[in-house]
């Protein structure tokens, strides 16, 4: 390592020494780089990612090419570490998706006492309470909506990421989340001047119509984008976003045509995402599909990573890739339709969550995808206090701000591609 | 053992009905120039590709008719495009090469873990296992790819270049490792005198056709190098072992006329 560290400062013309540390948050590429873990947090992170708990780092040359026959003494490490690493993550994860939960019960244009909230849930405070109404008629279905909405965006995300083999597939990028509110939105005005969430018509035909709009978007996406050989990013992402214009561009239309220019707004919620619609009917739905969808797709584990190999290996390892994404298609787009008849299209959640996941605890979707489902909980329900908190009173559409934190984090991605992943 | 039997297999116009044997326990290498149709014929045998014409049968079982799920129990490859979007470590991807024998919903059990850590140590690489894959070199994967070919506990091993990107000494190591298997192995192979080294016999492929086929000193002639390859070469035992060993006339650049001048 020293030899080379020397040569490079030698090397004439150049400017002084260089730090040690290696300038850029690009993965080392030789042992020479081989990174010490406090010294970058990016790069740290990264390799945490990938590597896990074990011994911390490995020093010197891996790639020697002497085979080293003998196993090592001390008992293999798992990847994305031991069970005891990920009961932490999961955890660590739990508790403060819990304490956000509470302070967003606490929170808010009006502030509760947190014991005032604990006695609201516990069932303890003076029935004719306003807190109590506050706490568990409002807040509580909207920060439930919040969780089960953002988790199941982030899984969505994370499998749309494995299906299409690409880190930047997400359920609003990719058009989805356009289709079903166009969807949901063509429900509205064929539904004649049918409230929001009004009536029990509504709480399965909005979804109907959002899923049949989701799933229509996403064979449109990706059959253009597939079109003419393989499947790059760049055309994904292009196809995706000029769909998604299309379809809101439809849905606008559809409003002016049918002459109801007061469901502008209702238009506007549908494509920025609120959560402020959550009431206790509208939560059954979400939750139950949440549940069903992550746990078909949690038995799915293995024929989902089979598909981080790319198709010719899950071919020849025995998946019958065709049959198997175009049922993981419908199943993602059913979640993602019900998810934004709920909540109208949130972007990024499901971006953010799973590469946090990844990070935190591997690729694998067995130990992925509950952890990118807290995560996206978590980020979502924070999110919406922040919505409900910045510009109290006012309540900005949650939407907004998970795509201000989520387009930065969507360009960092894109300029850190790992060498050798396609573009 | 299995047999492979490949009759009249044929793909649009880059194989053009192949028949051709690989007897229980043989090591049989196919060479030929590059667009010969090497890869093609493998990609018929181990499924991504669907012969337009012809079957190939494993043991009498056609591999077409068998499935993804089934053919995979039997038949082992290394296929080409290995690049991960994701970073599964290097144990992780050689578990799912257990997926044939798996349920879809199974989890890998700690046997799984044991087979494949036992894998990575025959291809020398037990230090790696919980590197990201994409972090290796080039032989390292390949050897990756070839330690998850050997947990699928194939009967029938396909092999589409194994030694691409290895050193010599890894060169030798994959394909005396493929030799002990126990498997029946069909390789593709660059190298000549690796082929006449390794393999029991060798066909030979030309613009999808096959030319000829043979033991190794049957096949692997001037005459045969210079029809096939355009090329000028000796033939000679190997002064150990008495495979055939391929010496090439090296014309210096504009010394030998060119055949097409």
């Amino acid at each position: 390592m020293s030899a080379e560290t020397r040569a490079e400062d030698a090397s004439p013309g150049e400017p002084p020494a260089p730090p040690r540390i290696p300038p850029h948050p690009e993965p080392p590429t030789g042992p020479t780089t081989e990174p010490t873990r406090a010294a970058e947090p990016v790069r740290s992170a990264r390799t945490e990612s990938a590597g896990k708990s074990g011994p911390p780092v490995r020093s010197g040359p891996l790639n020697t090419s002497a085979p080293s026959r003998a196993a090592r003494a001390d008992p293999p490490v798992r990847a994305g570490g031991g069970p005891l690493r990920y009961a932490v993550v999961v955890a660590g994860l739990v508790l403060a998706l819990a304490a956000a939960a509470l302070a967003s019960l606490a929170l808010g244009s009006v502030r509760i006492p947190p014991g005032q909230v604990l006695d609201a849930l516990t069932g303890r405070a003076a029935d004719p309470s306003p807190y109590r109404t506050i706490v568990l008629d409002v807040r509580l279905p909207r920060v439930l909506l919040g969780a089960v909405v953002g988790a199941g965006l982030a899984v969505v995300g994370a499998v749309l990421q494995a299906l299409v083999r690409n880190r930047l597939a997400d359920p609003f990028l990719l058009g989805i989340s356009s289709g079903a509110s166009a969807g949901a939105v063509l429900v509205l005005v064929a539904g004649g001047g049918v409230g929001l969430v009004g009536g029990v018509t509504t709480t399965l035909a909005l979804p109907t119509g959002a899923f049949a709009g989701a799933l229509l978007s996403l064979v449109l996406v990706y059959g253009l984008a597939r079109r003419g050989g393989t499947l790059t990013s760049t055309r994904l992402v292009l196809a995706g976003v000029a769909v998604s214009y299309i379809l809101s561009a439809l849905a606008t239309l559809l409003l002016v045509v049918a002459g109801r220019p007061e469901q502008f707004q209702e238009a506007m919620y549908w494509s920025l995402g609120g959560l402020g619609s959550a009431r206790w009917d509208t939560l059954a739905l979400p939750a139950a599909v949440l549940a069903v969808g992550v746990g078909a797709l949690l038995t799915l584990a293995r024929p989902l990573d089979l598909l981080l190999v790319g198709e010719e290996g899950a071919t020849v390892l025995g998946l019958d890739t065709a049959r198997f994404r175009a049922a993981v298609f419908v199943l993602a787009s059913l979640v993602t339709a019900v998810m934004v008849a709920a909540s109208g299209a949130v972007g990024f959640v499901g971006l953010m969550a799973p590469h946090a996941a990844r990070l935190a605890v591997g690729a694998p979707h067995r130990r992925l995808l509950p952890v990118a489902a807290l995560g996206g909980a978590l980020a979502l329900v924070l999110a919406d206090l922040g919505a409900r908190t910045v510009a109290a009173p006012q309540d900005i559409p949650v939407g907004i701000l998970t795509a201000l934190t989520g387009g930065p984090f969507f360009l960092w991605l894109m300029r850190r591609r790992p060498e050798g992943a396609p573009l | 053992m299995t047999e492979l039997r490949l009759h009249g297999l044929s793909y649009e116009n880059r194989l053009r009905s192949v028949d051709l044997t690989v007897r229980p326990g043989e090591t049989v290498g196919l060479i030929g120039p590059n667009g010969s149709g090497k890869t093609t014929l493998l990609r018929c045998v181990y499924g991504t590709l669907t012969p337009t014409a012809g079957r190939a049968l494993l043991d009498g079982d056609d591999l077409h008719a068998l499935g993804p799920k089934a053919r995979a129990r039997r038949v082992a490859t290394v296929p080409q495009d290995s690049a991960l979007e994701f970073e599964l470590t290097v144990g992780e991807l050689v578990a799912l090469g257990r997926s044939p024998h798996k349920r879809f919903w199974e989890g890998d059990t700690g046997a799984d873990r044991e087979r494949a850590e036992g894998a990575l140590a025959r291809v020398g690489l037990a230090d790696l296992a919980d590197r990201p894959y994409p972090t290796l070199s080039g032989g390292e994967r390949q050897r990756v790819l070839v330690a998850r070919a050997l947990v699928q506990d194939p009967d029938l091993l396909v092999l589409d270049e194994p030694t691409n990107h290895l050193d010599i000494r890894h060169q030798l190591d994959v394909l005396a490792l493929v030799r002990t298997l126990g498997t029946t192995n069909l390789l593709a192979l660059h190298d000549l005198n690796l082929a006449g080294a390794y393999c029991d016999r060798i066909y030979v492929l030309e613009r999808g056709r096959l030319v000829t086929g043979g033991t190794p000193a049957e096949v692997l002639t001037p005459a045969l190098l210079e029809a096939v390859y355009g090329v000028d070469a000796e033939v000679i035992p190997h002064p150990r072992t008495g495979s055939p060993t391929v010496l090439f006339q090296h014309s210096p650049a504009g010394g030998q006329q060119s055949s097409t001048m």
